[in-house]
């Protein structure tokens, strides 16, 4: 035993107040779900958390419905500056509560407390309180003067930052005038729900905000509702493609955050010990259940060698485990599902001739585990190089001068988002230029902030969320 | 005696050149009496997939010019056709058995829109664009950049648009950057064809716009469907089964405009309709 | 000017091969890699929320005390006042003999003679359990007197019997780069280091990485002074602010983790300055156990320069101890 085996040092649970089950969140109550409800599970353990109900499409339609009475009883005839005060009170409150959501996160996800804790949840309170500011502002969103709402919001998002991304949903809906029903991922709904009882302690109008659960189906049925206005979907590219074929000739205005398949780009003249964190960053943050994780690892052949071998020892001291333990770098893959994804994928690496390396850690008996994986020797052609993997595996690549790393970046029917690690400014923005993905971090990855617009390219998807840009998502002009 | 004329042989616009379609084939264009006024290109797939590549080759170097530069190139077409504009008077006079007056009128508006979305290349980023102050020690800017290649279906029949509701659904999509494979309106194709004529006369690259003539029913299900196309503008397919179109762009997720009717109106939303917002983040630091 | 042969120093000629110059230390200097600002402080941020429990706490405290080089350097320092400074590094808190003893004792050069004496038989290594007596020489702290004098302190220092020379970096010479001066200072430093015996009293060179400002200089002269045979590299002389800092002390740990990889040397690293709390000192043994490794949480391979620190550690061993926090009345005033 060294110093270096830490002694555990777990986040209670005790904060937690959790109910046995769950119902639906619709037009201001808990209410039973029509469908036969489901277990959501910690993935760290596979002991159940909780029930949670599943809404059919008769519960959808009276979410929709109350969502509807809402907007045109309520929300849109809402001064901005009273929906605004409502947003800063959500801040306030998910503040207040933040420890509590963060248990909540990792519990349900399976991601490191020191991420939901230091990452998601503060980020959850940053984008209600920018968006908050926006709601008495919106002839200055870019659309002229009095844009309008759109109307009800369906909106659907993934289990990798649950709560975070209810909130890049919700925030700007809100803030523009728009009532919302969203959809957790079934694997994640936990947070959600504790977010319902927030928006009570908020006295947020009842309708504004509904919140069904349930499986794809539950999305399905949502986005493809006739009396909704906005579809904004986070998730996979598949299912993105199947939402914007429904969606086609409706009208609906539809934002999507989709799959990626991100290049991190690392020239020679890199500031080295950070590029290393960053790629560590970039790949292994929440498991690698990132959509815009950079999991091309993209390094200029004479240092190709050098980078390697010191990402293997960096990544030898990451502490994979108790997603609540306050040292745990690597938490729990979200599902089996998920896991036997990057299983799966793994081994076609491996098959197609990459050579695989995995950090040495201990994988626990019980839930979900993948330990942080580097391929190397993957060419372009490679079914990693070019497969969203959404997991803890950095496939290496190598490119001899700028041009072909931006050829190579680009080789992807993605655009999500890239990195590029130079100590040289002039490079990093003509590289920046010529990259087509809609975020891209120079010497830093993964960051994400309110005001920043994030979104793809090609079949990373379209629109824009964070930043007024994420605002006119949920806008149209006042001349239409 | 009068001098017998020379009848123009209207063909394709693909990459800088003036092809026939490779299929051979051609079409009547009359006057809305019925009278023949040219045989117009039958445009097929494969002109249509030959001119996506042509847009493709054309835009790295389009959307890499300087917007400066490109707006320059814009506004060069105004005065390109401000030249030519008693042949497009009596083209759009011919093909839409419109009056003196209202084809001068037409071929003005044309010119106009021109100048007016040239005025927007070196501008539009800016207001679309945004400095966002985030909370950490980041240089954070947001600009929109062109989507790529854009098919564009001109509107169709419109009264009074046989020329500017093909500019006014084309001109846009330029400003950015994009590069457009654009179908003509089916039946009054002739000013379409000399717009490129004129375009390929200036300084605009070959490539930056294609114009098919032909049938967009047959066509357009062909480029809709196409994986390296970006984005898809259906401004003139509302005769179409232009939710099929639709259907069939979301394949690879293209960027889509739904059908309008008449002709469009000069909007800077028409131009960041087909851009991508991108956001750069760099480290600040001074020591 | 640069093509000026520099004292073929034993590190510098292996790596740089034998034809040491001016020039060619210039531009080995001048290829190293850059650092991110952004991204080195994110991480050490990174490091410092590592949360240190129960067993792990216990240990990280017993362990600081060791690698504590107890310091007075002030200019009302007298034998009384060493005495007392060498009284508390050898028992640190009466009432619990379990607790270790620190490092070493860091005293001006003139003071070495009392603090040696004033340790008696317990002056020694500290891996045996003993306590070694560190000079600050060089004209400490400012660096600026001739190289005459600078080696005469140390000589003097070294004469006393102090085992540890904590020598100042020429700050002006390297921001005005001339890095040969800086090397040939060290170098020669480290020659009058040496015993009668031939054996050598440990080199620590204080960059102050406060005036070197930059990380990039931070690493430039930490790497200049690995190469002209520095044993440690410290960060800060505790007279200019700010002093050190838990990114300067990791990167300096990148640069003596790199060195090792290349050359299989290990070199120490000293933070000192401005580190008062056993839970900022627990934030460095993370930071050092985490990227140099583990091994490097030994005397002479690491070290807080430091003086309040030790009974902020002492404390908080108190309230491990006895399950309640403790005062400052508690412990020793020195």
């Amino acid at each position: 035993m060294g110093f270096l085996d830490y002694a555990p040092a777990p986040e209670s649970t005790s904060i937690l107040h959790l109910k046995t089950s769950y119902g639906l969140f619709i037009d201001g109550e808990f209410v039973d779900g029509s469908g036969s409800g489901f277990d959501t599970i910690s993935p760290a353990t596979e002991k159940k958390v909780a029930e949670i109900a599943t809404a059919t499409p008769a519960d959808v339609d009276r979410a929709v419905a109350a969502a509807r009475r809402a907007f045109e009883k309520t929300w849109s005839k809402m001064p901005g500056a009273d929906r605004g005060k409502y947003l800063f009170r959500i801040a306030r409150l998910v503040q207040e509560r933040a420890r509590e959501l963060s248990v909540a996160e990792s519990l349900d996800n399976g991601k490191p407390i020191k991420e939901s804790r230091d990452v998601d949840i503060p980020l959850v309170a940053a984008w209600f309180f920018y968006y908050a500011g926006w709601a008495d502002k919106l002839d200055y969103a870019g659309l002229g003067s009095s844009p309008r709402a759109l109307g009800v919001a369906a909106q659907v998002i993934p289990w990798n930052f649950p709560l975070l991304m209810l909130a890049w949903k919700i925030a700007p809906a809100l803030a523009a005038g728009n009532t919302v029903v969203i959809k957790p991922a079934e694997t994640t709904s936990l947070s959600a729900l504790i977010f319902a009882e927030i928006l009570q302690q908020a006295d947020l109008p009842k309708g504004v905000v509904n919140i069904v659960t349930g499986a794809g189906e539950t999305g399905a049925t949502l986005v493809r509702h006739t009396d909704v206005n906005k579809v904004a979907f986070t998730g996979s590219t598949a299912v993105g493609r199947e939402i914007a074929k429904a969606v086609a000739g409706t009208g609906k205005k539809v934002t999507l955050e989709l799959g990626g398949k991100a290049a991190n780009i690392v020239f020679d003249d890199a500031p080295m010990e950070q590029a290393i964190e960053g790629i560590v960053n970039g790949i292994f943050f929440n498991q690698g259940h990132v959509c815009c994780a950079g999991s091309r690892l993209l390094v200029q052949e004479n240092v190709h060698d050098d980078v390697v071998a010191r990402l293997k020892e960096r990544l030898s001291t990451l502490r994979l485990g108790d997603p609540l333990d306050k040292n745990t770098d690597i938490g729990a893959i979200n599902s089996r599902e998920q896991l036997d994804r990057i299983t799966a994928l793994s081994k076609i690496g491996e098959d197609e001739g990459a050579e695989r390396w995995s950090a040495p850690c201990e994988i626990p008996a019980n839930g979900f585990w993948y330990a942080p994986t580097i391929f190397t020797g993957v060419q372009t052609s490679s079914t990693i190089a070019r497969e969203e993997i959404f997991g803890p595996v950095l496939s290496v690549l190598t490119f001899r001068t700028p041009a072909e790393a931006i050829a190579k970046a680009n080789n992807t029917p993605y655009g999500l988002s890239a990195g590029i690690w130079s100590d040289k400014g002039s490079k990093i923005l003509a590289v920046a230029d010529k990259l087509r993905a809609g975020v891209i971090w120079a010497n830093t990855f993964n960051r994400f902030d309110p005001a920043s617009p994030f979104g793809g390219y090609k079949e990373s998807g379209y629109g824009r969320e964070g930043g007024r840009h994420g605002l006119a998502a949920y806008l149209q002009g006042a001349s239409k | 005696m009068t001098r017998l004329s020379i009848p123009k042989t209207y063909k394709l616009a693909i990459g800088g050149a003036f092809p026939r379609s490779e299929s051979g084939r051609t079409y009547e264009v009359l006057t809305p009496k019925g009278a023949f006024l040219a045989n117009a290109a039958l445009a097929s797939r494969k002109d249509a997939r030959d001119a996506v590549v042509a847009a493709r080759s054309a835009h790295a170097g389009w959307a890499g010019a300087t917007a400066y530069n490109r707006g320059q190139v814009l506004y060069r077409i105004a005065e390109l056709l401000e030249g030519r504009r008693e042949q497009f008077v009596e083209e759009i006079r011919s093909s839409e058995g419109a009056s003196a007056a209202a084809a001068a009128k037409q071929i003005d508006a044309a010119i106009d829109a021109w100048v007016w979305y040239a005025g927007w290349a070196d501008k539009y980023s800016q207001v679309a664009g945004s400095g966002n102050p985030v909370a950490g020690p980041f240089f954070n800017l947001s600009v929109p950049e062109p989507t790529g290649v854009v098919v564009t279906i001109a509107p169709q029949g419109v009264a009074g648009g046989s020329l500017l509701g093909f500019v006014a659904a084309v001109a846009p999509a330029l400003v950015a950057g994009n590069t457009v494979v654009a179908i003509a309106d089916f039946t009054r194709p002739l000013s379409a064809i000399s717009l490129a004529e004129v375009l390929a006369t200036s300084d605009v690259p070959g490539g930056v716009v294609n114009v098919l003539t032909g049938s967009p029913a047959e066509i357009a299900p062909w480029l809709a469907a196409h994986a390296d196309v970006n984005a898809l503008d259906l401004t003139g397919a509302g005769d179409l089964d232009w939710v099929d179109l639709e259907i069939a762009a979301a394949d690879t997720l293209k960027r889509v405009i739904s059908p309008e009717p008449g002709i469009p109106a000069l909007t800077l939303g028409r131009i960041l309709a087909f851009t991508e917002t991108k956001t750069v983040w760099h480290t600040k630091a001074l020591i | 000017m640069d093509a000026t042969s520099l004292a073929p120093a034993e590190r510098a000629v292996k790596m740089l091969g034998g034809d040491l110059t001016e020039k060619s230390l210039r531009l080995h200097l001048e290829g190293l890699s850059g650092v991110d600002a952004v991204g080195l402080e994110a991480r050490a941020a990174g490091l410092g929320t590592r949360s240190i429990k129960t067993t792990s706490k216990a240990w990280a405290l017993d362990k600081i005390i060791t690698l504590i080089d107890l310091t007075t350097l002030e200019g009302a320092d007298t034998p009384g006042k060493v005495r007392s400074l060498v009284s508390k590094a050898i028992t640190p808190d009466a009432t619990d003999p379990s607790t270790p003893r620190v490092a070493a004792v860091c005293v001006y050069g003139d003071m070495v003679g009392t603090a040696v004496e004033a340790l008696g038989d317990l002056h020694g290594d500290p891996d045996d359990g003993k306590i070694s007596v560190a000079a600050v020489a060089t004209a400490f702290p400012s660096g600026r007197a001739s190289l005459r004098v600078k080696l005469a302190d140390t000589e003097d220092a070294v004469a006393a019997g102090a085992d540890e020379i904590d020598m100042v970096i020429d700050r002006g010479a390297f921001l005005a780069g001339n890095y040969g001066k800086v090397f040939e200072e060290i170098v020669a430093v480290k020659e009058a280091c040496r015993r009668a015996d031939g054996s050598y009293a440990s080199l620590k060179v204080i960059l102050e990485t406060g005036e070197l400002n930059t990380y990039d200089n931070v690493r430039r002269a930490s790497w200049l002074s690995i190469l002209a045979g520095g044993d440690f590299i410290k960060t800060s002389t505790g007279k200019v602010q700010p002093a050190a800092t838990l990114p300067v002390t990791l990167l300096m740990l990148q640069i003596v983790q790199e060195w090792h990889r290349l050359t299989g040397q290990k070199v120490g690293v000293k933070p000192a300055g401005g580190i008062r709390a056993s839970k900022d000192a627990i934030k460095y043994l993370v930071t050092v156990a985490e990227t140099a490794g583990e091994e490097w949480l030994q005397p002479h391979l690491f070290r807080f320069g430091a003086s309040t620190l030790l009974n902020d550690v002492l404390m908080q061993r108190q309230k491990m101890t006895t399950g309640r926090y403790s005062g400052p009345d508690y412990v020793t005033v020195d």
